[in-house]
């Protein structure tokens, strides 16, 4: 078992949900990363989601693409970023995701980019532009190194379709809530949660629900659906805005109405 | 091509969210099903000949052909359809598509707003609601399409993400269908973009390539030697070499805008300099650094500033049956202006890097040979453009 699926299963077990934070690597610099993923987790984040900035963020909202931009000024590049899982993992267990768009990786080398960042100490690797007809080469090489890939499912995704994306799940299926990119916004989740009741037929695989969870009362309001929601455009407008505590902050509520829930 | 997997070769492909997956596999069915059905293909030609004006004549070229004393030169006369060019082609067969699919909206991107007008031009004829995306800094460079399109009744939409520019009014229109995938069809403006858009756009495009095979037939004792058309994603290159894709004895030659030459870095010539990469749901050649970062396309054509290029172009390209050249912003002009004054026509400045390659070319040619350039659109739109930097070049003719 991989680190994220172990801690999806370790919370599932206590009847906890699990709270997933996407921080983008290098925005404003990697400094400021490395902060941010020691005060998410220090407040109660289970798992990181690392962003890997790319010029044309096609499934990213104004926030990360804003995120994305400053980090590619200041510098960012695979190395650096190779760099910050190590250290991260100097001082933490806490399992690591990284979300990278394809040409990020085509260009690196699909077999490097799985054993350098394996070997920095990566966990799974989110890539929102790799639907499962083109993902068959990539799942290979990721297994084969020890990586989860994660699947996508989308309120658009049909019966037909659930069923392709489960057969390769591992680690979670990110389960994105509504149509459109990444953003914080008013959703109602019972739409994606009623795809998700399909996907739990033919999976045990953990769900966790993104794309527009930014307040406690959101964030509680998918976990009912789920077992995990993640957390991204919010984190980074308050990171850029106001900085590490802010997250901290954020972080915090958010995993305190997680807890709530269940009491 | 493509395979069953949206390849051409190793191009191509669909690298895009699984939101809108659904809606890809969706339109490859019903374009699978129209293209053989005989209503829609009667209704597309309907549209095409008497609104649009096909067939497009293919002109001889009298005085070029002097000018250079040596093959004659043909222009397959796209300029001449309504809205200005070949991008009206593929806007009516994805509006009706569209149409046909039950989609009461679309949306677009443009660069120098050619695509964007011939989108709102049929929306407005269809009925159907339209938005168009477009950069920032092409909404200054192109304010008279800008205004076309809202006369037309549609939305035009800035873009201030990334530069500004064609890639990311591309990256805007991409995000926009994604959030209305369900009720919204995105029509996109050339041979790129995730399967099976790369697949259709040519096949609304090969229209073009077909007639020619036509006219030529009529052309008595001269053999058509070469086909040169001008490439930036590539849909009237892809339109007019298509048809033409296993005769060997036609040298099909794209050619792609060296902006301030290719050395300069400040360019857009993706087959010819670029990387094989991922944008905007294709692998293709792609102009990015070694970080694997896409990088700004320069060209004085709106229509060409794009880093990528359609994947088939790429297959065409590693498999040698399409060369791929790149002529200058400074080339450009030129043959812009000598056609202006030599033939009585204004092309589009896209068009133009076509009729530059001219000046490479025609020296190796003979009399006896025949050369088919395609005038992809007339430049109107251009000549506000050309007037301002043809103040500080000197354009011999």
């Amino acid at each position: 078992m991989s680190r994220i699926a172990d801690k999806l299963a370790a919370l599932r077990a206590e009847k906890r949900k699990a709270l997933i934070i996407y921080i983008t690597a290098g925005a404003p610099d990697m400094a400021t990363t490395l902060a941010a993923v020691q005060a998410a987790e220090q407040a109660g984040a289970d798992i990181i989601e690392l962003g890997i900035p790319f010029s044309d963020p096609m499934a990213d909202g104004p926030v990360i693409q804003k995120a994305a931009m400053l980090s590619l000024k200041s510098g960012t590049n695979m190395a650096k970023i190779a760099a910050l899982v190590r250290e991260i993992r100097q001082h933490s267990d806490i399992p690591l995701a990284a979300m990278a768009y394809m040409n990020s990786i085509l260009n690196f080398g699909e077999e490097a980019f799985a054993t350098s960042f394996r070997e920095a100490g990566l966990d799974g690797l989110i890539i929102p532009d790799l639907p499962s007809e083109e993902a068959a080469e990539m799942d290979e090489i990721c297994q084969r190194n020890g990586l989860d890939l994660i699947q996508f499912i989308a309120p658009t995704t049909n019966v037909a379709r659930i069923s392709q994306v489960c057969r390769n799940a591992r680690g979670f299926i990110y389960c994105i809530s509504t149509t459109g990119v990444t953003g914080v916004r008013k959703v109602d989740y019972s739409g994606i949660g009623r795809v998700m009741n399909e996907v739990r037929k033919h999976t045990d695989v953990p769900l966790a629900i993104g794309f527009g969870i930014g307040t406690p009362e959101a964030a509680k309001a998918a976990a009912q659906y789920a077992d995990a929601v993640i957390v991204g455009s919010a984190v980074m407008q308050n990171l850029m805005d106001e900085g590490v505590p802010s997250v901290r902050v954020l972080v915090q509520s958010i995993r305190q109405a997680l807890d709530e829930r269940m009491k | 091509m493509p395979n069953h997997k949206g390849r051409f070769g190793k191009f191509g492909g669909q690298y895009v969210p699984e939101t809108v997956m659904p809606a890809l596999i969706e339109l490859e069915q019903h374009y699978r099903i129209l293209k053989e059905d005989a209503g829609f293909q009667e209704e597309l030609t309907y549209y095409l000949n008497e609104y649009a004006g096909r067939p497009t004549r293919l002109y001889f070229a009298e005085k070029l052909t002097e000018y250079y004393g040596k093959a004659q030169i043909y222009l397959k006369r796209e300029d001449l359809l309504h809205t200005g060019a070949h991008k009206i082609n593929n806007a009516i067969g994805q509006a009706l598509l569209a149409r046909r699919m039950g989609k009461k909206r679309i949306v677009a991107e443009t660069g120098a707003g050619q695509h964007g007008v011939a989108c709102a031009t049929v929306a407005a004829l269809f009925g159907l609601e339209c938005q168009v995306f477009m950069g920032e800094e092409d909404i200054e460079r192109q304010a008279l399409n800008v205004f076309r399109m809202r006369l037309l009744g549609t939305e035009v939409v800035p873009v201030t993400s990334g530069t500004g520019t064609l890639k990311d009014a591309t990256s805007e229109a991409i995000r926009y269908w994604v959030t209305h995938v369900e009720d919204t069809h995105y029509i996109i403006g050339s041979v790129v973009g995730p399967h099976p858009y790369p697949m259709i756009v040519r096949d609304f495009q090969a229209v073009i390539g077909q007639e020619l095979k036509t006219q030529i037939q009529e052309l008595s004792g001269t053999a058509i030697s070469h086909i040169v058309a001008c490439v930036g994603g590539g849909s009237n290159a892809m339109g007019i070499f298509y048809p033409f894709r296993d005769d060997q004895d036609i040298l099909k030659i794209g050619v792609e805008a060296a902006g301030k030459g290719v050395s300069s870095g400040e360019h857009a010539a993706s087959l010819t300099s670029g990387r094989p990469g991922v944008l905007h749901g294709a692998l293709s050649y792609l102009l990015q650094d070694s970080d694997g970062q896409v990088i700004p396309a320069y060209s004085i054509s709106a229509g060409l500033d794009y880093p990528g290029v359609g994947p088939e172009h790429a297959y065409f390209k590693d498999s040698g049956r399409v060369s791929y050249t790149s002529v200058t912003d400074k080339a450009a002009l030129n043959a812009f202006k000598r056609l202006a004054q030599l033939e009585g026509i204004i092309p589009a400045l896209e068009s133009s890097h076509a009729l530059a390659y001219l000046e490479e070319l025609m020296p190796q040619t003979h009399a006896g040979q025949a050369v088919v350039v395609c005038l992809s659109g007339r430049g109107d739109k251009d000549v506000q453009m050309a007037a301002q930097v043809m103040e500080g070049l000197t354009c011999h003719v």
